[in-house]
């Protein structure tokens, strides 16, 4: 089967999900929409037997192949992972919305078309080996998303969200595609396979570094990394299932994925090993901080996701140093990469789902005005309690783990010796203890300031109570999965994590089972990591205990001064700035603009006429000068200044008319009769028309006009006929190309049996104009029907008029 | 536009069936020595517009009751049909024929589908012509 | 005769520009008709005038004016009756509704940026 085509298997749903929202009333739309991530999670998992042994899958639908360009899904242990994420949490996602969102009072249809989009887009995004479909899709899940944080698209704070979050991420995209063609132009090819394998050949290329930074800043945007990460906390007015969709387990860790695809090709850098591990720990460390600061339950969960972020990208950037040194100490960071990223999409997803659920139940997310939720919710506690104990790196959770294989690379790359790292390497772990600190605190503080100390009973808007069983059933799930990793941690390795691995660092390992890890929880009594641990428990917990004395601290910053700030500013700027640019020039005034073209027109065409050495005048061509046509020619001379000069509009109306007439004779002595005949009679039936019109029409007057917009008018006016001049003269003098007519006249008689070549071109050789033309001459008619007769109610609700 | 001009309105009776009759024979004759569709039809408007500048409006629509956006109608639907019906003939759009017949009064004749395109052209020329004519002189 | 007539069509693009640029509704409609007339003899000049005969076929003649310029001509005066007249009707229209033919006034107001 082609599985390319699964890809689009949600986008063809979403089709048909309007009609099922319209159509059947009685049933919740999203049970249907739940079939589709169900029966792709369960097709993307039979690719795991060929995975693990690390092998893949191609199948390819071609697109544009002239230029190399076609939809490919290459399924390898990387995509399926992801695939199997996308999918996996999706149908959880979903169950959990059907309950989350009201069917009678949310417009579900939109919903759930946004959101399948979103599906299609994000496996294209992660199954895409063609670089310019990659980016395709990489757009569209920017677009998705976009769409779904608008989804309240009344509300101020989602339009702003969306927007942002667009702004955003499309500015990073459009980057990323300029480092794709620039990777294109280096390996010849758009293929993410072919350019790996061929990239030793271009690493030294002048454009190398470039692209590399320019798919960072893809990377980077979207999966909100320093100081990108601004739109991520705006973007949690989307609804709580998008948030636990979108903005934790999927499309955020498309950046994480890129940075993961491209690894072979650019870990040979420098610049790739610095920027990726070194923004990843500053947004790890920034992320955490900023998380205590937030009073909003998902705004903690936002910056909890930025940072956690940070620390799979930082992995990322550690897992490339294997490149250059083959030891044991550095491969664990490529593998933990990875489960912490399985990890977090399972704890983190149930916290989101949490935080919806109380938001649901209690009508407020303000963590000021939440306190004692635990006897009420007690499912809904042990779930928040699980997750963010994982999130804190504790026991028995799968968090534990990958924080301490996170802790340990960390620790490794002290002892890196290239690009100054033997230097620098000791900043890394004390950077990552000490945002692994404030993890702990925000985990803390989010688990315990909701469910635990008094209950504040008056402010809360709803009367709180446990959250229905199908609500409750997703996150239960995903809690589950969080203790059960704990305990199977190696299976869950060799299945998915080790597989993926392995694509990621094809230059090292053939096998899936090369990958040389082995996950324990205890790592005995020496290992520094432990320490660690027992060191952010430790002061952590002080900290958390003494929060209400410190936390105020963060109101020194002004806000203006923020990132936030500082985007906000941008926007304004440039959007009064562009404006008054633009009235700079865009009077509204349509001879400004006039002036403007014609300007163009005469100076352009002048300076390409000699630049080109286009202009040629070939006396010998002319033909001799006809007494007649020198007359008429003094004839059409006066005519024109009599239209220039006249003061009456009659005159000027029978001077034009004489103009035409003038015109119509020159069409005598040049030999065209049908011309002369048709300019005849054109012209009496438009002086007829002028003459109707006569009594309508306004007084001629020059509205007082200056002297000097006169003799500019006159300057433009002398700079266009000039042109015109020179541009007839040197195009009657040379032909490049041998004019048809020779063939009109060979075949006039046989081909078309007519003797009047004009009229045979007319209506056969060129009889598509003339079909156009006529449609035009009848659209006139209209127009001038339309304007005259359908004048509608205008004349009292003129918006001219007031 | 109420004229009582004697002389005017004669001879416009009869100078008008002359101009009209010269168009529709220019028309005829586009094939092979100068005319056609185009020519003719200005021809016919710049007859009616003489008619409509001798008397006026309402005495002009009364004489000719045809509706001219209709007219204009039916020359599109002609030549886009005349260029379409070549596709049921399996040639090309717009392929055009013709052979000569041999017609009672007429002797030998030269028949074209070419010139069923120019009627086309001929009656959107007349039919759009006289519209804006109509609409501009009626306008109040 | 070409010189000539590059000239002749200089001078009338440069009346045609001048009446277009000015303030007057409808002194820009007189402008686009001598527009029009210009671009007509421009493309029959560069054609060539020498011809001595008209396009049609006839046993005598072999040296005949050419025929290409000539049908795009025809089509354009017809297109350019139909838009002076659109372009007329237009012009009125507007100076009823707004009691005006400054294009300066009909610029619109900032409601409709």
């Amino acid at each position: 089967m082609e599985f390319v085509l699964l890809i689009f298997l949600p986008i063809v749903a979403a089709l048909f999900i309007p009609f099922l929202f319209r159509k059947i009333k009685g049933i919740h739309t999203g049970w249907f929409v739940l079939l589709v991530p169900v029966v792709l999670f369960i097709y993307y998992t039979t690719f795991i037997k060929t995975t693990m042994e690390g092998g893949h899958a191609i199948s390819e639908l071609q697109w544009i192949p002239t230029l190399g360009i076609s939809f490919v899904s290459y399924l390898d242990g990387l995509s399926i992972l992801f695939s199997l994420l996308i999918t996996g949490i999706g149908a959880l996602v979903v169950l959990y919305s059907i309950f989350y969102l009201n069917r009678n009072k949310e417009k579900l249809g939109n919903f759930y078309v946004y959101l399948l989009l979103f599906m299609s887009a994000m496996l294209g995004v992660v199954q895409s080996d063609n670089v310019i479909s990659l980016y395709l899709f990489w757009e569209l899940t920017s677009i998705s998303s976009f769409l779904l944080i608008g989804y309240w698209f009344t509300r101020d704070g989602s339009r702003f969200g969306a927007l942002k979050s667009m702004m955003v991420t499309v500015f990073g995209g459009l980057m990323m595609l300029g480092g794709f063609i620039l990777l294109g132009i280096m390996g010849g090819t758009f293929s993410i396979r072919e350019l790996i394998a061929g990239s030793s050949s271009f690493a030294g290329h002048e454009f190398f570094t470039l692209a590399l930074v320019l798919i960072l800043l893809g990377a980077f945007t979207k999966s909100a990394q320093f100081p990108f990460y601004i739109w991520l906390p705006d973007a949690m007015e989307a609804p709580t299932p998008v948030s636990a969709y979108l903005h934790s387990a999927t499309m955020v860790k498309a950046g994480l994925y890129l940075v993961a695809r491209f690894t072979p090709i650019f870990a040979v850098s420098e610049v790739w090993i610095w920027l990726v591990t070194g923004i990843g720990l500053l947004t790890l460390f920034w992320g955490s901080l900023f998380a205590v600061k937030q009073t909003d339950l998902k705004a903690i969960l936002a910056f909890s996701t930025v940072s956690q972020l940070g620390l799979i990208m930082s992995l990322l950037g550690a897992g490339a140093i294997t490149f250059h040194v083959d030891e044991a100490l550095f491969s664990f960071a490529m593998f933990a990469a990875i489960f912490h990223l399985i990890n977090h999409a399972t704890f983190k997803g149930s916290l989101f789902m949490i935080a919806g659920i109380v938001d649901h139940e209690t009508g407020t997310r303000d963590i000021r005005k939440l306190g004692g939720l635990m006897s009420i919710m007690p499912v809904s506690f042990t779930v928040a309690f699980i997750g963010s104990m994982s999130m804190a790196g504790l026991p028995p959770f799968n968090g534990f783990l990958s924080k301490e294989m996170f802790l340990q690379s960390m620790l490794a790359i002290r002892h890196f010796e290239l690009f100054n790292f033997a230097t620098w390497g000791i900043i890394f772990p004390v950077v990552a203890w000490v945002a692994s600190v404030f993890t702990f605190i925000y985990s803390f503080y989010f688990v315990f300031r909701t469910f635990t100390g008094k209950r504040k009973v008056g402010k809360l808007p709803l009367e709180p109570h446990e959250a229905p069983v199908g609500m409750l059933i997703s996150p239960v799930i995903l809690a589950m999965l969080v203790v059960g990793i704990f305990f199977i941690p190696n299976v869950v390795g060799k299945w998915l994590v080790k597989p993926a691995v392995m694509a990621i660092q094809p230059y090292q390992y053939s096998h899936p089972s090369e990958v040389d890890v082995h996950v324990s929880a205890w790592h005995g009594f020496a290992s520094v990591e432990l320490w660690m641990t027992a060191g952010i428990i430790l002061i952590g917990g002080l900290l958390y205990l003494s929060l209400s004395k410190w936390q105020k601290f963060y109101r020194i910053q002004p806000e203006s001064l923020s990132l936030n700030g500082l985007y906000d500013a941008t926007m304004t700027f440039s959007e009064k700035g562009m404006n008054r640019i633009s009235r700079l020039y865009m009077t509204g005034l349509i001879r400004t603009y006039l002036l403007y073209i014609f300007a163009f027109f005469s100076i352009t065409t002048i300076a390409m006429l000699f630049l080109q050495d286009a202009f040629v005048v070939d006396m010998s061509s002319f033909s001799k000068i006809n007494a007649y046509g020198l007359i008429n020619a003094v004839i059409l001379l006066l005519a024109v200044a009599f239209v220039l000069l006249s003061k009456t509009r009659l005159g000027a109306i029978i001077s034009l008319g004489a103009v035409g007439y003038s015109v119509a004779l020159f069409f005598v002595i040049f030999k065209a009769p049908d011309l002369a005949l048709t300019q005849l009679v054109i012209e009496t039936v438009s002086v007829a028309l002028f003459l109707l019109a006569f009594q309508r029409l306004p007084k001629l007057s020059d509205h007082g006009e200056t002297k000097s917009n006169k003799l500019v008018n006159a300057i433009i006016a002398l700079g266009v006929g000039l042109t015109v001049t020179l541009v007839a003269l040197s195009s009657h003098s040379q032909k490049l190309v041998a004019s048809i007519s020779q063939y009109y006249k060979d075949t006039v008689e046989t081909e078309a049996g007519g003797g009047n070549i004009v009229n045979v071109i007319l209506v056969d050789y060129r009889g598509f104009d003339t079909l156009f033309e006529i449609a035009v001459l009848a659209i006139a008619g209209i127009g001038v029907l339309g304007m005259i007769k359908l004048r509608l109610a205008r004349k009292e609700s003129s918006d001219e008029n007031k | 536009m109420k004229t009582n001009d004697v002389i005017l309105q004669t001879t416009t009776k009869v100078v008008f069936f002359i101009i009209f009759l010269f168009s529709i024979h220019i028309f005829f004759a586009g094939h092979y020595t100068p005319g056609g569709g185009f020519v003719g039809g200005l021809l016919t408007t710049g007859a009616i517009v003489l008619l409509l500048l001798a008397f006026d409006l309402k005495t002009v629509q009364k004489a000719l009751p045809f509706n001219f956006t209709i007219m204009t109608a039916i020359g599109l639907l002609l030549a886009l049909g005349t260029a379409a019906g070549s596709i049921f003939f399996n040639v090309p759009f717009f392929t055009h024929a013709f052979d000569d017949f041999t017609l009672p009064l007429f002797g030998v004749t030269s028949l074209h589908t070419a010139m069923v395109f120019d009627a086309g052209v001929f009656l959107v020329v007349v039919g759009a012509a006289i519209t804006i004519i109509q609409s501009i002189g009626g306008d109040s | 005769m070409e010189l000539v007539m590059a000239i002749l069509i200089g001078v009338l693009f440069t009346a045609a520009v001048y009446l277009i640029l000015s303030r007057s509704l409808l002194k820009i409609i007189i402008g686009t008709g001598l527009l029009s007339h210009g671009a007509h003899l421009l493309i029959l000049t560069m054609g060539g005038l020498g011809g001595l005969a008209p396009p049609v076929i006839s046993k005598s003649v072999t040296d005949f004016a050419d025929p290409l310029p000539q049908a795009l001509i025809l089509t354009a005066i017809v297109i350019s009756f139909g838009v002076t007249a659109f372009m007329l009707v237009m012009a009125y229209r507007a100076y009823a509704v707004h009691k005006t033919d400054d294009m300066n006034q009909l610029k619109g107001n900032d409601e409709h940026d």
